[in-house]
Formats: structure tokens, sequence, C-alpha cells
């Protein structure tokens, strides 16, 4: 583990933080336009929001357990953590050995598992509404999110994002059936784990159809800021993950510092491209009845089995 | 440390059985409940302890003893191998925490009750250790026996129930079918020469046939002790009936013996082994994981809903027993330790985290009288501590990390994804299959322990007349010794590893240990760095390193002005405690999906009726499928036998006049 490897982590860690609300905002002004809106304050938005809530008094309700004050936190640093592992820029980041992509969807689970019973804690009819649908939603995602990436770690015979990023970067730009399946399911999985329409709708509080908003009803103030926060995180991560798995082409190898600059000017540009593909998604589709989430959630595991399947038989 | 006193690990591990035998005995006869409580239990997890720390030597040498006991000419053999050391070190560790936890939670029990009660525990404890260390069937069958029937008297503790009564004979019946089809195993495996010691039955040479009758066998045998499908229906019955502490020895340890079992016939007694077997396995483990998570979702007794989650883990466990077969047999050996290091792993997980919970319900048991999650919730407030280590055990059994369950699934999932190039082409196929339902069953894990934690410990309590309060010292502290056991295997796993070479060493001539540390301790690595590592220690410290940055920004930058109010809830002004999801709401999404599983049988109201009233119940569809058939073949076989009798002294006797003839013509 060199300096400079550790170097390079912390930039990472740092970028992560402070891009990733720039993310959100360029999906939301990107739906703006799509939708004939001018939008409400540009790119720069969320972070105005996230100042505004960390200005604010936090109110907490009566019978808010030491639980509920703390999963923000917990979510924060999961979040941060999980967006900080992604090779984005560089293969040799030295957290990498420790969290391999089993783990990388664990901590999603962690986040998700704490998230659900921070809405659980306050007791009211919302609140758990969302918990339910929240765990719901995520035990099919999970599943199929393991599978999409298993389908990735078979290609490149190892569970660590970096050979896998390494692996797929560095061959022969070559079709693989399996990745095509693969890429579909992650498409849906990422709609779904981050509340974004047809799943979800993030700004939406009409209370019948909310899941992410139903659970965090509760929060206030830095509470609801550094949930806020997590979110865009969140979507940051899941993001660099396609981008790793699916066009990882221009990263920087290890210790290439001359590499870094492309690296950059590639990656904001995959950025770019992919929110608003995603803001054109949230565009032409309407959000699904909750009931419709689960057949929705499964057609995402079942493709994603048969990417893994797909690898088994024609691959191998 | 034993050598140089020329004492062999082997004798302590007899030692601490007499012992135990011996405080079981002496709780018949004091007199007093305060000296069997505070002393007798605490007495046991002393002697617990003292069992944990000499199986850890008998991990890697060999101890043979022949008790003179039994009968004339068939003495009882013992042998204390890496594979009995493993579970025996399982054993140990785990009643520490429960007998600990006993001392308080028996002390308000009756004296008639608790001097029986001493005694049963404590045979329970020392014929599951004679299980491990027994080396001929006869031996085994005694211990195992009397394991069932401690249990059995353990389970019934409240008997005045009908209920508790009907789960105990549900258990003793299945624990007898299942003994019955274990002996018939040993009968077959020991190959008709009379020797029924361990040591002739490993070099008995059985045809692929007959091998095979003895591995199902004993497959059905110890999968009735364990609760493999089919034969799992005792165990949501006796799990809930028995007092805390004994479920959670009984779900923790107990089942881990059938698990014993079977690695010791197929691995270790039977010389041959065929990759159907593990395909067969593999596949029976996955179905039990699945059927079991997806009815401990839909539960609202949570004794019942932890007693279904075993029946899941243990379904795991199988699946890398499976695995470990169909390895072994392809030739892959290291893989096949990986399967089967993941398999010890989460045995010995399952003890401690279960455990743990079984306990926590005991407290919550004995703090509020109530089992049924629709009349719990909002416990955080009442039993912080009894909140904070259920929180532990709750996400260390959801299988996420930093904890203990995920090091097992983590390592089970690398065994599957290293599994290409198998030379079956349809095993080839069906392991990403299995794989995704490993993986769902997973995250299906996820959903149960939120529903479990959540509706127990967070919200508005949903009866107001539930009074509670925190639990005693010394449940605390057995609890404690649980938490501290999770928390260690979740963020050590290498040294957990390297002990569970010997075990891997000896069934499938591999080991992980070498590879496994390659990068040092804090990095497990099972095949090669760059193929998988995974550090738990630095996972946690990078989430606390987080949590705890973030906290100090926050608090630098910001006023830090915080007021309490009433709860938001969309401005919605009437909020009750009835508002929020109960364990039925929870679960409902579980139990619209899989409909088709779960047999539901609904009652609705009519628009008219004037009291109108909703019934569900959920019902295992296997009970009428499987039993109630057999129950109704068995009433009528005894009918038609009952026929014969009707009482008539000529009859009798043409009965016996024919019998003889019989017997003639067949002597001729």
């Amino acid at each position: 583990m060199s300096f400079s490897a550790i170097f390079l982590q912390l930039i990472q860690n740092l970028l992560v933080l402070l891009a990733a609300p720039l993310l959100l905002g360029w999906v939301n002004q990107c739906r703006a336009w799509m939708q004939g809106r001018r939008g409400a304050g540009g790119v720069l938005q969320p972070y105005r929001n996230l100042i505004k809530l960390f200005h604010k008094d936090a109110v907490l309700a009566n019978n808010a357990s030491p639980l509920f004050r703390v999963t923000p936190y917990i979510l924060f640093a999961c979040m941060w953590l999980a967006a900080a592992l992604v090779p984005v820029l560089a293969t040799n980041l030295p957290l990498s050995p420790a969290v391999d992509v089993i783990a990388l969807v664990g901590i999603f689970a962690l986040a998700r598992v704490f998230i659900a019973l921070a809405a659980m804690d306050i007791g009211t009819a919302f609140g758990s509404l969302g918990a339910r649908r929240e765990m719901l939603v995520g035990f099919l995602a999970e599943p199929a999110l393991l599978m999409v990436l298993f389908t990735a770690s078979t290609i490149s015979h190892s569970t660590s994002l970096i050979t896998i990023v390494e692996t797929l970067a560095h061959k022969q730009f070559m079709l693989y059936p399996s990745m095509a399946f693969a890429a579909v399911a992650f498409l849906m999985i990422l709609l779904a784990e981050n509340a974004r329409v047809p799943v979800d709708n993030p700004s939406t509080h009409l209370e019948l159809t909310m899941i992410h908003e139903a659970m965090i009803l509760e929060y206030s103030a830095r509470h609801l800021a550094l949930i806020e926060w997590a979110s865009t995180l969140k979507l940051l991560a899941y993001m660099t993950i396609g981008i790793a798995l699916f066009v990882p082409y221009g990263i920087a190898e290890a210790g290439n510092w001359g590499g870094l600059p492309l690296a950059v000017l590639l990656l904001t540009l995959k950025l770019l491209l992919g929110g608003a593909g995603l803001a054109l998604i949230e565009t032409v589709s309407a959000k699904m009845r909750i009931f419709r989430v689960p057949e929705f959630m499964g057609t995402a595991f079942l493709l994603a089995v048969l990417g893994l399947l797909t690898h088994f038989l024609l691959e191998v | 440390m034993f050598a140089s006193l020329d004492i062999l690990p082997i004798d302590v591990i007899l030692g601490v059985v007499v012992f135990w035998l011996v405080l079981g005995m002496s709780g018949l006869v004091l007199r007093n409940a305060r000296q069997i409580t505070q002393f007798i239990f605490p007495l046991g997890a002393l002697g617990s302890l003292v069992l944990a720390i000499a199986a850890l030597p008998g991990l890697s040498e060999v101890n043979i003893a022949i008790l003179p006991l039994g009968l004339p000419d068939l003495p009882f053999h013992l042998r204390l191998d890496a594979l009995s050391a493993f579970f025996l070190l399982l054993l140990g560790a785990a009643s520490i925490g429960i007998s600990l936890f006993s001392a308080g939670y028996f002390r308000h029990m009756k004296m008639v009750e608790l001097g029986p009660l001493c005694l049963e525990y404590h045979l329970f404890l020392a014929s599951m250790a004679l299980v491990f260390l027994a080396d001929d069937a006869y031996m085994f069958m005694v211990a195992w026996e009397a394991m069932a029937l401690s249990s059995y008297f353990l389970v019934t503790t409240d008997h005045d129930q009908p209920e508790v009564r009907r789960a105990g004979f549900l258990y003793l019946l299945i624990a007898h079918v299942g003994a019955i089809a274990i002996l018939m195993s040993f009968g077959v495996m020991h190959g008709g020469h009379g020797d029924y010691s361990f040591a002739s039955m490993r070099e008995a040479n059985l045809s692929n046939f007959w091998a095979s009758v003895a591995f199902f066998l004993a497959l059905f045998g110890f999968g009735a002790k364990a609760g493999l499908l089919p034969v799992h229906v005792w165990l949501p019955e006796a799990h809930p009936a028995a007092p805390s502490p004994v479920s959670a020895m009984m779900s923790g340890i107990m089942l881990k013996t059938a698990i014993y079992g079977i690695l010791r016939v197929s691995f270790d007694l039977l010389g041959t082994q065929l990759w159907w077997w593990g395909a067969f396995a593999l596949a029976l483990g996955l179905v039990t994981a699945l059927f079991g998570v997806i009815f401990a979702a839909v539960q609202v007794d949570m004794k019942r809903l932890l007693a279904y989650s075993s029946i899941e883990n243990i379904g795991i466990i199988m699946v890398g027993i499976g695995l470990t077969i169909i390895f072994h047999t392809s030739g892959k050996e290291a893989l096949a330790a990986l399967s089967l290091t993941a398999a010890l792993y989460h045995a010995i997980n399952h003890a401690f985290m279960k455990g743990l919970l079984f306990l926590g319900t005991g407290s919550i048991l004995h703090a509020t009288g109530e089992r049924h999650l629709g009349k719990l919730g909002g416990l955080i407030h009442k039993m912080p501590k009894v909140a904070l280590f259920m929180l532990i055990g709750s996400l260390a059994l959801a299988g996420l990390p930093p904890l203990n369950g995920f090091v097992s699934e983590w390592l089970m999932l690398q065994a599957f994804l290293l599994s290409p190039g198998l030379p079956q082409p349809y095993i080839n196929m069906l392991v990403p299959i299995a794989a995704a339902a490993l993986a769902l069953a997973a995250a299906l894990a996820a959903f149960v322990m939120v529903k479990f934690y959540g509706v127990i410990f967070l919200g508005q309590p949903r009866d107001a007349g539930i009074t509670a309060h925190d639990a005693g010292l010394w449940e605390r502290i057995g609890m404690l010794c649980m938490v501290l056991g999770c928390i260690a295997l979740g963020l050590f796993p290498t040294f957990v590893i390297l002990h569970l070479d010997f075990v891997t060493n000896m069934l499938v001539q591999s080991s992980l240990g070498s590879s496994a540390v390659q990068s040092g301790w804090l990095l497990l690595t099972p095949i090669q760095a760059e193929r998988a590592s995974y550090g738990p220690l630095i996972l946690m410290s990078i989430i606390v390193i987080g949590v705890l940055l973030t906290m100090l920004t926050v608090k630098r930058f910001y006023h830090g002005r915080l007021r309490r109010g009433p709860a938001w809830d969309c401005g919605f002004p009437e909020q009750s405690a009835r508002m929020q999801d109960t364990a039925e709401g929870f679960g409902q999404p579980i139990r619209q999906i899989f409909e088709w599983f779960v047999g539901v049988v609904r009652k609705a109201p009519t628009p008219f009726d004037k009291h109108p009233h909703f019934h569900s119940e959920i019902h295992d569809r296997l009970w009428h499928l499987i039993y109630v058939p057999i129950k109704r073949a068995n009433d009528m076989i005894g009918y038609q036998i009952g026929k014969l009798q009707h009482g008539r002294i000529h009859a009798y006797l043409l009965y016996s006049f024919v019998t003889l003839l019989a017997l003639l013509a067949f002597v001729q």
C-alpha cells in the first residue's frame, strides 16, 4: 500500500462526497428540460437544499429512540464508503481488498436495514408502511444485484471490484451476451434501489405511493440533510458501479498519474450521459402500482439469473 | 498445557461430563431455589468454559478412550478427533452464555420444578457432549436417546398447558422416527460382521448401493433432528413451547448434533461418496432454507418465527455440506475445503446468533409475559440493554457485514462462484440457480429480521396493558457472552478458519489455512488475494470512522438546536398505536407473493356482518400432504388389525395354530 494509493483514496473519498449532489442536480435539471420546465435553481439546487436543511432546527418525535438519531450517520457512512470503493478514476484503491462486491452489497443491505428500522421507530402509519415496502423492494433487488455482480465476477474470476474492472476494461472489446442480460437487470435494480420512477417517485409526498419518502417523513434538519446526501451518494455509487461493469473503458491504471485527467474527463462524460438517460427514463415512464413492483423486481432477478446462466452455458 | 500433567483433553472433557451430571443430581438434593440458580447454573457455565478450552487442543490430536461401562463385552468407545473437538468447542462456547442466562431466568420457578429441571438441563448438556465423543454405534445411540429424552422433558416444562404437551409429543415422536433411521443406517454400515464400533465401520467396504442406503437413512434420521424438510414440523412447535434458554440450547446446539452426525457418517464412516448425494443434499438444503425463511416472514409468534429461521439456517448449512460432497467427489479438494469451512462456520455462527435471539425472547417473555408480536412494541425504551443486544443478534442473523452471519454467507457464495468446471454439466448449470436461491434466502432473512426487531422493539407499545423492565444481571451477562461471540466471529474470521482447518484436513484432506491468511490476519482470502478478499475489521473501522467524522463535523458546524414534538406523520392529527404495522401487516407482501406456497386460509366478513371479523391463518401444506395421510393410513391399519381381536377364545386358538403351522412350514 503505497503513499500515492492512500492519497488517491482520500481524493476519491472527498470527490464523491462533494460531487454526489451535483449528479442529482444534473438529473433533476435534465428532467426539467425534458418536461419543458426551466427547472428550479439549476444543477446546484441540491447543495442549496442541503445548506438550508443544515441551518434549520431539528425536530424529533417525542418517542424517538437513540436508534432513530444514529441512523442518519450510519446511513451516510455506509453510502460514503460504498461510493468511495468503486474504482471510478483509477484501479489502485487501498480500501478495495477489504470490501469485495459481495461485501458491497452487504453494505447497501446494512444501510437499508437501518433506515427501515428507523422508519419503524416512531410508530406512525407511514413509517412502517415505508419500511415494509422498502424491505419488499430490497429482498428482490439485493439478490438480483448480487447475480449481476456474479456474472461479472465469473467472467473475471474474481469478486474484487478492481480485478473485475481491470479485466473488463483491458480485454479485447467483446460482446458478452450474459453482460447484456446483466445490464438490463442492473438498470432495473438501479431504478428501484434509488427510489426512481417507475418504482418510486423521489419528488412526491403523495402519501399512498411513497416508499423512500415515507420512511424519512419524521426526519428534519441535519438528520434529513444527511439522509438526502446519502441518497445522492447512493445514486452516484450505483451509476459508477454501472459504469465500472459495463463501460469501464478509459480508467487510469495503477500508478498511472498521467492517465488521470483523461479518466476524469471520460468519467464526467459518462456520468452526464447516464444522468440524462436516467432523466429520460423517468420522463417517459409512469409510476407503477405497488403490487406491480414485485413483478418488476422479479423480472430483474430472473434476467440477472439468466445472465449468469448464459455465462455458465455459453462462455465458460 | 495438559501434556505436562499427563492429562489428555478427552479426560478433561469426560471430567466435565461427570461434573455436569453431579451438578444435575445436586439440583435434586438442594432444597433452595436460590442455591440452584445462583450456584449450580453458573458452575455449569464454568464446566462449559473448561470444555471449550479442552476441546481446543483436541482439534489437532486424536484421543481414544474405552469406558468399562455399558454391557458385558460391549464397552463404550470414545474418541476425540478434529470433528468431535470442533463440535465440542461449539457446545462449550455457546452454552456458557446460555447457562449464565439460565441462572437468572429460572430464578422465579417453583422448587418442585426447579430440581428436576436442573437435572434435565445438565443431563442434556452431558449427553450432547457424549454424542460428539461416541466412537461406537451403541454409545452413540445411548447418548442420542439420552439427549432426546432430556430435551423432551425440558420442552414439556410447562406441561400444564395442553399445547405444550402436544408439542412435546410431536417432538418425541419425530425424534424416535429419526433415531430408528439412524440405527438402521448404523446397521447397514457395520457390514454384517457384528462389530458396531466406528473403527470397524470405517473398514467396511460397502457397495455403492448399500453406501447410498446408509447415507440416505442417516440423512433422514439426522434430518429429523435438524429440521430438514419434510421432517421439520416439530421445530416450530417445540421451540415456542420450551423455556427460552432451552430453546436457545436446542436451536443453537442440539440441531448441530444432527449436522455432526451427517458429517460423521458421510465423510468419516462411509468410505465412498457419490456426487449425486451432494446434489440431493444441496437441493434439499435450498428448499429447506427457502421454506424456512418464507414461513418465518409470515409468523406472528416471536419464538415460532425464530424456529422457522432455524430451519432456514440448517438449510444453508446443508447447502454447504452438499456442495462439499460435490466438490469432494469431483476431486476439487481446495473448493471442498472452502465450502466445508463455510458450512462449519455457519454452524458455529448460528449457535451464537440464534442462541442470543432466543435468550432475548426469554427476557422479553419475562418482562412482558407476551409472545405474540401483535401485543409488543416500543420495548427499546423500556429494555434498552436487551434492545441493544438483540439489535446485534438481529443484524448478525440478517447476514449483514461486519457481523458473523455475513462471513459464512460470504464464504458460501465464494464457493458457488468458484464452481465452474465441474465434470457434471447438469450440476454446472444448476449452480447459478442454487446461488440465486441462496442469495434470495439471505435477502429474505433481512426482511424477517427487520420485522422481528421492528415490531418488538420499535414503534409504540401495541398493548397499553403490558409493562416491561430490563433484564436482570445474570440474563444480561448471558446475552453479553453471546453478543461477544457474534462480534468476535464476525471481526476475526482468519483466526476461526485456522482452527477449522483441522476439521477440513480430516474430512476432505485439504484446508484453507495457508491461503486464508496469506495477506495477513486482517484480510480473509479463501483462495487467492486477487480472486476474493474480505476484511471485516477494516470495513468496521471505516464505517465507525465515517460515523464519528460525520458526527464531529456536524457538531462543529451545526448550531445543535433540537426540540421534541409530536410525530409529524404528514400532519395527520390522530395517531394511535393501532395505526402502525402489525406483524401480520409487515409480512403481508410476502404472504401475497408466496400465496401458492404458504397455504393461507381466510375468513373475510361480508358487507352485512354486524360484527365484522377478519381471520386468516397460515398452514404448512406439507402437514396436509404428508402427515395427515400417514396418520389416516395408520388409523386404518390399526382399525383393520383391531378386527382380528374380537375376544373370542376359539379364534385366538386358531391364530396360534395357524402361526404354528406357518412356522413349521418355514423351518421345513
